[in-house]
């Protein structure tokens, strides 16, 4: 099993029955505590309420000196810029994210596709050097982006895949198929081999029985998979900047990161394109809550 | 129960009744399908992480440069002697370090204190959970940019408050000591909540009894936490901050966008340095060679990660 968030969050009944000696002596340290834990989340937090505020202020109050924290006049007009252009058509942002859209579904499809069999494979049946294959798999995913970017730059210019979704699109399938790969392992595991098992002495082939009885059982982790990989191809920029430029293909990242290039920076706008671009995250992320632990490892943490 | 309709369409009726077909054509074996199903997401990988790097591997003993074209000349392992014996490099590697070593070293501290903070209390642990892990999911994009608009030494928020608290202002960016304190910082800010969640699912899966047991044994909190907290919860935290630490080592996003390796090279790492000599020296060759030698760091480090979490796994 997982270690969940839920799980590690559950209240431990045992706690409340600390001997009424220590408790004296504990109150005056409890509250020092929870505002130690207080302070420590508002620093963590400030910066995010900082960037929603920023995103909802009028320029001139943006820029003020000394900050304006409350009292300052609410304005949409920056989530307006982030989606309409100034010539009243489709913003190049706009645009940006839906190739974002684009590129982050349609790679997490594929990795899904990929990576969701090899994972049975793997948890099912005896594979020659099992557990070194699946090392290799995950050591390709700690790669530094930097370098695998130059030769996938020479390869994609000799083959015509630079500047193009479906460049894109691949990278980041083969960016996310150890992770898929290693998450899904965790959940085929977790089925019983024998529902399979007793499926094949009625008759099925083991195709059947695993299409029949074990897909239908993991479809819960197929979908929290494929979440994660979503934000993580959502969230990718190295390879973003790297192997595209023109704004028809650009996704949200560099694009956002374009948005500081010039002489002045528009940090309204900075602010609301970043909002815009993180709260789907924030969604998602809080929809796989349970599995957080083993996402952010890349599947490699589980027990 | 011999009715010719099953009046229950449960799983296991509906599969009884058709009796499946005899394969018309052989079965697959288990061989065969385990070869079918894991060969194609092995060939994309191939395709796409193990054939760039040979071909780095091969392009790291040339003079090839992506932009004069023309026939790549062998040059052996000059661009490894090169990249070894510049100055250029050892500078990065030591900013390198010191950037690993501080903000790992950081992490660790804060994410296990802060750990350790939450799983002492017995309410709204949920909340103060997912309230922490917020920065975390955001993009490198997303925290490089923000933290460079808090930053800014006019119209910063961070300095505006450090001016009405009476303090004097920081050139967070701008100076070179302070860039690198700097890029700490945010990186701290953004995978702190990395280390509490791990540590977090360490602390939680400590047994209580143990606890129960020591206070029977009216052992000081100090003793509990260093023979029974600490040593419980070290190999999954060693698995959270090596996981950091190769991360860390192959940053490039945050410094491209808050720095830009600057002032100066004040907070060129490693990656950084490789993606200069890139994309904007040109000497493919040697950023090849360069780059390679990040990779045998990496597998190193990486080694060391997958041995420490086959031994958590087998534990």
């Amino acid at each position: 099993m997982a270690v969940s968030v839920d799980e590690a969050v559950s209240t431990g009944p045992a706690r409340d029955r600390t001997p009424p000696v220590r408790r004296r002596s504990g109150r005056g340290r409890s509250v020092l505590e929870v505002a130690l834990l207080t302070v420590l989340a508002v620093v963590m937090l400030f910066p995010v309420l900082w960037m929603i505020e920023t995103s909802i202020k009028e320029n001139r109050d943006v820029y003020a000196v000394p900050a304006e924290f409350i009292g300052f006049t609410v304005t949409m007009e920056h989530f307006k810029d982030v989606f309409v252009g100034p010539d009243g058509g489709r913003s190049a942002l706009s645009v940006a994210f839906l190739n974002s859209v684009l590129v982050a579904g349609a790679s997490t499809v594929l990795a899904t596709l990929l990576g969701v069999p090899a994972a049975w494979a793997y948890s099912r049946f005896a594979v020659k050097a099992k557990k070194d294959q699946l090392f290799f798999i995950l050591s390709t995913r700690f790669m530094p982006p930097v370098v695998v970017v130059i030769p996938i730059f020479l390869m994609y210019r000799q083959v015509g895949l630079i500047d193009s979704k479906l460049g894109l699109i691949l990278i980041y399938a083969a960016y996310n198929l150890p992770f898929t790969i290693w998450m899904m392992k965790g959940f085929v595991d977790e089925v019983p081999a024998e529902y399979e098992d007793a499926a094949m002495l009625d008759g099925y082939t083991r195709l059947q029985a695993f299409r029949r009885y074990t897909l239908p059982l993991l479809v819960p982790g197929i979908a929290a998979t494929a979440v994660f990989a979503l934000i993580f191809s959502w969230n990718e920029f190295v390879f973003a900047i790297f192997l595209t430029s023109s704004d028809s293909v650009r996704t949200a990242p560099p694009a956002i990161a374009g948005l500081i290039g010039g002489t002045t920076t528009d940090w309204g706008l900075v602010a609301a394109a970043s909002v815009v671009f993180a709260l789907p995250v924030l969604v998602f992320a809080y929809l796989v809550r349970k599995h957080l632990i083993a996402g952010v490892t890349l599947g490699a943490v589980r027990r | 129960m011999s009715d010719p309709v099953p009046l229950t369409t449960d799983a296991g009726q509906v599969a009884a009744a058709p009796s499946p077909a005899p394969g018309r054509s052989r079965r697959l074996s288990d061989r065969g399908l385990a070869v079918a199903f894991i060969s194609p997401a092995l060939l994309l990988l191939l395709a796409m992480s193990v054939f760039p790097l040979l071909w780095a591997l091969y392009l790291s003993f040339t003079d090839y440069s992506a932009t004069r074209g023309g026939p790549a000349r062998f040059v052996g392992f000059g661009n490894y002697t090169a990249v070894l014996t510049s100055a250029q490099v050892h500078q990065r590697a030591l900013t390198t370090l010191i950037y690993v070593v501080g903000a790992v070293g950081l992490q660790t501290v804060l994410g296990f204190g802060i750990a350790y903070l939450i799983s002492r209390r017995t309410h709204g642990r949920g909340v103060l959970t997912t309230l922490f892990l917020v920065p975390m999911m955001l993009s490198p994009v997303v925290v490089g940019l923000f933290w460079r608009f808090m930053l800014d030494a006019q119209f910063g928020v961070i300095n505006s408050m450090l001016g009405s608290l009476g303090l004097g202002q920081v050139e967070w960016l701008t100076r070179q000591r302070t860039a690198l304190i700097s890029l700490i910082v945010v990186d701290t800010w953004q995978w702190t909540p990395f280390i509490m969640l791990i540590a977090l699912a360490g602390l939680t899966a400590v047994p209580k009894y143990l606890y129960e047991a020591a206070s029977i044994d009216r052992a000081s909190e100090w003793f509990r936490f260093r023979t029974i907290t600490l040593p419980l919860v070290w190999p999954l935290l060693l698995i959270a901050v090596l996981f950091r630490a190769i991360e860390a080592f192959r940053l490039f996003d945050l410094v491209y966008i808050l720095t830009n390796g600057g002032p100066g090279v004040s907070t060129e790492t490693l990656s950084f340095h490789v993606y200069k000599v890139a994309f904007l020296g040109f000497n493919t060759g040697t950023a090849s060679a360069y780059g390679i030698l990040m990779v045998l760091v990496v597998i190193v480090l990486t080694q060391l990660y997958l041995r420490y979490l086959n031994r958590l796994k087998e534990g």
